[in-house]
């Protein structure tokens, strides 16, 4: 349906007008406008540090605007904390949802406004009927006396959404809600959302996946470098005219692979089963064989929980000992105990999350790109600050890192440029097998571009690279074989040729 | 702003604390000509060592992200070792010997019990992944109970000239507590700058799962900190014991407080991965000529606790303002 002028005047909820901000050595906004109407989705589009956040932190009180004005339901507001945004029925669902895993849904739900009986006791049965309305209004069949901690993050998410209808939400602003959470909640969840539009709530929408678009949104808004680029209804723009928008030049040849021949086999796995953490009897990993060659790519494909990342993590020694079958690294077998063994033998883990797992963000880019094989840089027993800056150096060089030195903290680089640091730390020891969880996930366009084209350089120098990803496109496109699994078991195996998204869809999904 | 900046202006604040003290202490005439005596000043630099020391293990366990309560009971068990062996030796009765030590065997001895329930924190800390808090909180029992089982109870006196020249001794115009105290920050500051070990303590204390996954052995790390971190308790011992040429079963009660006070005051983060050795000697001197100025001024002890106590927080407060520019 597209949006006719009139259309602007009625129902409009929240208007952003000429909204700027600016960080220290950054304009994180330059004059954004955004306009929102009640019973619409509107997404937001744009590349990691396009500024989406920012004006989404602004429109929830989180921080105040430079300059510009924001109406909601034609009048002016300006919120000096998000409790402010909340109470006039703005409500923002964080990426990183908001809860306390150790109290129950109601009392999340209703946190910092109990109910009260009348001697001033937290009125528990009333806040548990309250709460339990809420979530048979959203089919969320769980009791709200449920830990939250109980409850799977799609789950927790339906929680967060009640807790903003139960604070009369009229603007309700999810920060893509779809990237950590299994196909069948993504289904619920849009379900949800009709049902929300229905009822009149207006949404504001972030994600990157375009695919979503045509099933919920009605219009969208496309950022670049903090800036409005244009908005759109979402059915009169197709996939490339939005990616275009995004990016602002043509993306033909995002992920060009030069063909090589593999070489030698590097890496042989027979019969991998790892134990479930939790579910005695019961095999996070059950029964995988795989190999790799130099100058190959191995994709691995699954949904949440078919155990890819467990997988690499046994690969790379983190399982020792609830793991069982046989690692044969260049035709020598091997059962890694740690990290340090698997580095030592060329096996390196990038892992999923980099924040987490992969940097120190307290730490320089040179101390991170360093930290496996200080030993490079020492010179006398004692680190030397010369031999590991040029270290480092290389590999801003080499990867094209964006810092403006290598003292600077992995801190305050972009995500992108986070990955490319955890890659120089890993090619600074000189690994025969790279092992990669999500390699671009939450990653720009370009960052994206610039890493396939690294691994093209990298497999073309006869590094064998193992690539867990859950984006179709990018294992289609970078893998020369694929393997698909399922709740633990190694469903499926293609070659480039014979793959496609059918065939690889129907073997990750579960089959009970 | 960047890191760097911000790291040369929290550097900054400390040292304009300081100074700003010394000149507010210089300026008040009744106590001026006292306070600034080149006496007093040593006087300062000494009573500042024994804190100094412990301070500084204390800063390499806090970098690594850890904490360590039982220092002062670390210091009281090796200064009482020390003191003991060598006033009356050792009785092996499996070998029916009696074993005498030389001053420098107590010494070694001292370092060593230091070292050792360092190491067991260390190892506690480790095999049973206790976290620190709970296993110092229980060295700290255990080492003061060991103290006062091998002085039953009383204090160790009269040890000789040899043992107190560490504690009173001078050389070269300086007291002996200040060479060593200054040696050893000179050489924790290359171990932290300068070294693996140094490079490790802050990246586990900045993300211990990622310095795992790069490959650090926590283990042998978190144990080798803990390790020096009593061993330099030990050396705190060992001076304060020869400087009152005496180990008392009841010496160094609350150390790790002051010790922590310190390590704060000096900008180090308490949850770790940030701060330095340098930063630390600060926060002793402020400390320290703030404990002395206050006492030149006749300020009751009472009201001294409550004036350290806000200058805490203080000095927290005005890092967690610089972080959050």
């Amino acid at each position: 349906m597209a949006v006719s002028t009139d259309a602007t005047e009625v129902g409009m909820v929240l208007e952003a007008r000429g909204i700027s901000k600016s960080f220290p050595g950054v304009k994180a906004l330059d004059d954004v406008s955004l306009t929102v109407r009640r019973g619409r989705l509107h997404a937001l589009l744009g590349e990691n540090g396009a500024g989406k956040s920012t004006l989404m932190n602004i429109l929830a009180g989180v921080f105040p605007a430079d300059s510009g004005e924001i109406l909601l339901e034609g009048r002016r507001v300006s919120f000096r904390n998000p409790r402010e945004a909340r109470e006039a029925g703005i409500a923002i669902i964080f990426q990183e949802l908001n809860l306390i895993p150790h109290l129950t849904v109601a009392q999340n739900m209703f946190l910092g406004r109990e109910p009260l009986t009348r001697t001033g006791l937290i009125d528990d049965a009333r806040m548990n009927r309250d709460a339990a309305e809420w979530l048979r209004r959203l089919k969320l069949e769980v009791s709200p006396q449920t830990l939250m901690s109980g409850l799977r993050v799609g789950q927790q998410q339906v929680v967060e959404i009640a807790r903003a209808l139960s604070m009369r939400a009229r603007v309700i602003i999810m920060d893509e809600p779809t990237s950590a959470i299994t196909e069948q909640e993504v289904a619920v969840l849009h379900e949800l959302i009709h049902q929300l539009k229905r009822d009149g709530v207006a949404i504001i929408y972030i994600t990157h996946k375009l695919d979503e678009l045509p099933l919920i949104a009605d219009e969208f808004t496309v950022m670049r470098d903090g800036r409005y680029v244009g908005s759109q209804a979402a059915n009169a723009a197709s996939h490339d005219d939005i990616v275009r928008m995004m990016v602002g030049r043509d993306l033909s040849e995002m992920f060009s692979r030069t063909h090589a021949e593999p070489g030698a086999e590097v890496l042989r796995v027979a019969s991998l089963h790892l134990t479930h953490p939790e579910r005695a009897g019961d095999f996070a990993v059950r029964d995988v064989s795989l190999h790799l060659r130099r100058g190959e790519v191995l994709g691995v494909f699954g949904l949440m929980g078919a155990g890819r990342t467990e997988l690499l993590e046994t690969l790379f020694g983190q399982h020792p000992k609830r793991a069982k079958g046989k690692i044969t690294v260049d035709g020598r077998e091997v059962w890694f105990q740690n990290a340090r063994q698997a580095i030592d033998a060329g096996v390196v883990l990038a892992p999923e999350d980099r924040k987490r797992e992969g940097l120190v963000l307290s730490l320089s880019v040179a101390a991170n790109t360093s930290l496996a094989c200080i030993g490079k840089t020492e010179r006398l027993g004692l680190l030397d600050a010369a031999r590991e800056n040029e270290l480092a150096s290389g590999y801003v060089t080499r990867l094209h890192t964006k810092t403006p030195s290598v003292h600077q903290l992995v801190r305050n680089l972009s995500g992108g440029n986070q990955q490319k640091v955890v890659l120089s730390k890993w090619l600074a020891t000189q690994p025969k097998v790279l092992l990669l969880d999500e390699p671009t996930r939450g990653i720009d366009i370009n960052a994206k571009k610039e890493i396939y084209a690294l691994m093209d350089e990298l497999i073309a120098s006869g590094l064998g690279v193992v690539m867990v990803s859950s984006e179709l496109p990018e294992i289609l496109a970078v893998a020369d074989r694929i393997i698909v699994m399922s709740e633990g078991r190694k469903t499926a195996e293609f070659t480039r040729a014979e793959a496609n998204e059918e065939n690889i869809m129907k073997a990750a999904l579960p089959k009970n | 702003m960047s890191p760097q900046t911000k790291d040369f202006l929290a550097r900054f604040q400390s040292v304009a604390a300081l100074l700003l003290m010394v000149v507010a202490l210089s300026l008040m005439p009744q106590i001026s000509g006292t306070f600034l005596s080149q006496e007093n000043g040593l006087n300062v630099l000494r009573q500042i060592s024994v804190n100094l020391c412990l301070s500084i293990g204390m800063t390499l366990v806090i970098l690594s992200g850890g904490i360590d309560l039982s220092v002062g009971s670390v210091l009281a068990f090796s200064g009482a070792v020390a003191a003991g062996l060598l006033k009356n030796g050792i009785m092996l009765p499996a070998f029916g010997v009696a074993l005498q030590f030389t001053t420098f065997g107590a010494l070694v001895a001292g370092l060593a019990v230091g070292a050792a329930l360092g190491w067991f924190n260390g190892w506690v800390i480790t095999r049973f992944k206790l976290p620190p808090f709970v296993a110092t909180l229980g060295m700290l029992s255990i080492a003061r109970g060991l103290t006062q089982l091998w002085t039953k109870g009383f204090p160790i006196t009269d040890l000789g000239p040899d043992f107190a020249f560490i504690g009173t001794g001078h050389w070269l115009g300086l007291p002996m507590p200040v060479w060593i105290a200054s040696l050893l920050v000179a050489v924790f500051v290359l171990i932290t700058r300068k070294t693996r070990l140094g490079r490790y303590l802050y990246a586990i204390g900045g993300n211990e799962r990622a310095a795992q996954l790069s490959g650090l052995n926590l283990r042998a790390i978190k144990v080798t900190v803990y390790a020096l971190g009593g061993a330099l308790a030990g050396i705190a011992g060992l001076l304060l014991t020869a400087r009152l040429d005496s180990a008392t079963p009841n010496a160094g009660i609350g150390y790790e407080l002051d010790s922590i006070a310190a390590v704060v005051i000096g900008g180090t983060s308490l949850s770790g991965g940030r701060g330095s050795v340098l930063g630390t000697v600060l926060g002793c001197l402020i400390i320290g000529v703030l404990n002395n100025g206050l006492v030149l001024m006749e300020v009751s002890p009472f009201w001294q606790q409550i004036i350290k106590g806000f200058v805490i927080l203080a000095a927290v407060a005005l890092d967690k303002m610089n972080a959050k520019e």
